[in-house]
């Protein structure tokens, strides 16, 4: 074979198409995940003990008085919606950013014991030391950051590789798992009650009042992240090429890796950790938009999608009661197990 | 070209992992817009000299000069446009297009801002000419063959623009076919954009055949340095691979070839014959002059 340098057109005319091809499915892909956010959005807000018209429900979002529904809706579910929305975005793409950035599916954040050390400080907190509201909070994202930092540390060694964090993440995770268990066994009824949310994820606290915090943190956290993961198409080339285009890997770790757990641990400090959300939005992602960019938001939409959904479901369609976290664990088991069984074969990555 | 040619050089470099020193006190000059190729034994060090050149390893004494300023101290995207790097492994992101994937090489020209324009679907596009393989711009890379996928991977390196392109193994699991082939695709920008090029190879034959200058490592110290005709005589294939073998003139490109003699099946390797039969002596080639 003879190459021609620079003798071809090579006006770019080709790669423009194929690239606009791509970005056009891309987009396609987003639409339909944004509009499925918004129609099972509508439909949670409208379905419940008592099921109001997507009109009525509209009056009240445009701040009417409705008698019924300005309570229900205005007041029950509008925060648990939005908050559902909120976490969902977090986890999705906080999850995905620790997927793509250490090369492996299973290095999510709620595998990994980073969720497990928010919710393990968090039950700590209420059932020793009757800790509730933003001092509760403050601690599980406090704790999140450092058990984050303590699993990276642990698996530093002349760099952090994605296969030996998620070892160690997951010892971690089992290590953080008894002391909640240890500090359940040891609380009042009461507190077991409060600290079981810690253990599922559910979204029957959210109100109003949390709304606002969480959407001020995540207004800031979601967007820096956005701006980090610049360096994640270089960074998921592997550590050397990653450096020959001039990105330092072990930095730019560092700094999606506390962005990332941040959003994490603020989201797990509103509802709890949601089982496998993390786990499972990057992946669906992926094969919802296989090779057409960096998955980030679509992510975080599948997030947001999962979160409703499970609620939903949870809430509804089944014979009990069940908290989000409880649905989402449903889903999300098989699919690790099936993950498991093919990373033995063949290794793969997002 | 009309850049003016960049010039690397490592100056008194100790390179090593954790506690073991992998390449000592070397100095060394790469000859600016010549292919080089570094050859050795298996862990002499080539990898980890070309490592330290493209800052994936911090030298312990020392320093690598790109064009006279030590590399640590210069910001490390700038030294992305300028020193490209194509490394043993790298990792190829599932699903994605050739034409992406060639893309990345645009990072270190964008900046934090600076969206994708005309201008990087041109370079994009030159590069997969360039490595003939613009007709698979739009296949994702995971169907392509290791020939193909190594071709990618170069366009890739392309797409940087760099002046200087390191290179480590870059005919590491391909057939002999692909390995020359990959080998005059990097002679052609070598020659027709004035890419300075280093590499380290395994293959000695190929590597004289190939670089205008043959760096040889032994024991992670400078062996010799030069024209693969001086470079590569008996005497240097014992010392640096500890081997015994016969070196006679490549009958295809004229340039030194190795004979390796093992223990076994080399009844007739002291001697050579000619067409009608009889003895040759061995043939002479200049020594090395080993550098102090």
């Amino acid at each position: 074979m003879t190459a021609v340098l620079d003798a071809a057109p090579g006006t770019g005319a080709v790669v423009a198409r194929g690239r606009r091809a791509r970005a056009r499915r891309r987009r396609a892909v987003l639409l339909v995940l944004v509009l499925a956010v918004v129609v099972v959005a509508v439909v949670a807000l409208c379905v419940g003990e008592r099921t109001y018209a997507p009109t009525q429900v509209l009056r009240v979002l445009l701040g009417e008085q409705v008698p019924g529904a300005s309570f229900n809706v205005g007041v029950l579910r509008a925060p648990r919606v939005l908050t559902g929305v909120l976490v969902g975005l977090a986890f999705g793409m906080g999850g995905v950013v620790f997927q793509t950035m250490l090369r492996n599916p299973l290095a999510s954040p709620d595998i990994i014991g980073v969720s497990a050390g928010s919710s393990a400080a968090a039950v700590v907190a209420i059932t020793m030391f009757g800790l509730s509201g933003a001092a509760l909070s403050l601690v599980a994202v406090v704790a999140g950051l450092g058990v984050a930092g303590a699993i990276y540390a642990l698996s530093w060694r002349s760099g952090v590789q994605g296969a030996r964090l998620v070892l160690i993440g997951i010892a971690v995770g089992a290590m953080l798992d008894s002391v909640i268990g240890y500090a359940m066994t040891r609380a009042g009824i009461y507190d077991a009650n409060e600290a079981l949310r810690w253990l599922t994820g559910s979204l029957n606290s959210a109100f109003w009042l949390g709304v606002g915090p969480l959407a001020a943190a995540l207004a800031l956290l979601l967007p820096a992240l956005l701006l980090l993961a610049r360096r994640l198409p270089a960074l998921q080339l592997g550590d050397d090429a990653a450096a020959g285009l001039g990105v330092s890997p072990d930095r730019s770790r560092l700094a999606l890796l506390l962005v990332a757990v941040a959003a994490i641990a603020v989201a797990t400090a509103a509802t709890g950790p949601i089982a496998f959300v993390a786990f499972l939005s990057g992946p669906i992602a992926h094969r919802l938009l296989r090779g057409t960019g960096t998955l980030l938001v679509p992510a975080a939409l599948v997030g947001a999608l999962l979160v409703l959904t499970a609620d939903l479901v949870g809430q509804h369609l089944l014979v009990h009661r069940f908290p989000v976290g409880v649905v989402t664990g449903v889903l999300g088991a098989p699919y690790l197990l099936w993950l498991l069984a093919r990373t033995n074969r063949s290794g793969g990555s997002l | 070209m009309t850049d003016p040619v960049h010039t690397l050089a490592v100056e008194g470099i100790t390179v090593g992992y954790d506690d073991r020193v992998v390449v000592h006190d070397m100095t060394l000059e790469i000859a600016p817009g010549a292919v080089t190729a570094i050859v050795g034994a298996n862990g002499c060090g080539k990898s980890t000299l070309l490592r330290a050149m493209a800052r994936l390893l911090r030298a312990r004494t020392g320093r690598v000069l790109l064009d006279g300023t030590p590399i640590d101290a210069m910001p490390s995207r700038e030294v992305a446009t300028v020193l490209g790097l194509l490394p043993q492994a790298p990792v190829c992101p599932e699903g994605i297009a050739v034409a992406d994937l060639v893309g990345r090489g645009r990072y270190p020209h964008q900046g934090w801002f600076r969206r994708w324009t005309a201008q990087d679907d041109a370079v994009v596009e030159q590069a997969l000419v360039a490595t003939d393989i613009l007709d698979l711009a739009d296949r994702p890379v995971d169907e392509l063959s290791g020939g193909q996928r190594q071709r990618v991977w170069i366009a890739m390196a392309l797409a940087q623009q760099t002046d200087v392109l390191l290179l480590d193994e870059p005919t590491t699991f391909l057939d002999v076919a692909h390995q020359v082939d990959v080998l005059d695709l990097l002679v052609d920008l070598n020659r027709d954009r004035g890419t300075t090029i280093v590499m380290v190879l395994h293959d000695l034959n190929l590597a004289a055949r190939y670089a205008d200058q043959l760096v040889a490592l032994t024991d992670g110290r400078l062996y010799a340095q030069g024209d693969p005709s001086d470079v590569v005589t008996e005497q240097m294939v014992r010392d640096v691979f500890g081997m015994a073998a016969r070196v006679v003139p490549d009958p295809v490109s004229g340039t030194p070839l190795v004979l390796p003699m093992g223990r076994h099946r080399t009844g007739r390797g002291a001697q050579r014959t000619d067409d009608a039969g009889a003895t040759v002596p061995p043939v002479e080639l200049p020594a090395a002059q080993p550098v102090p």
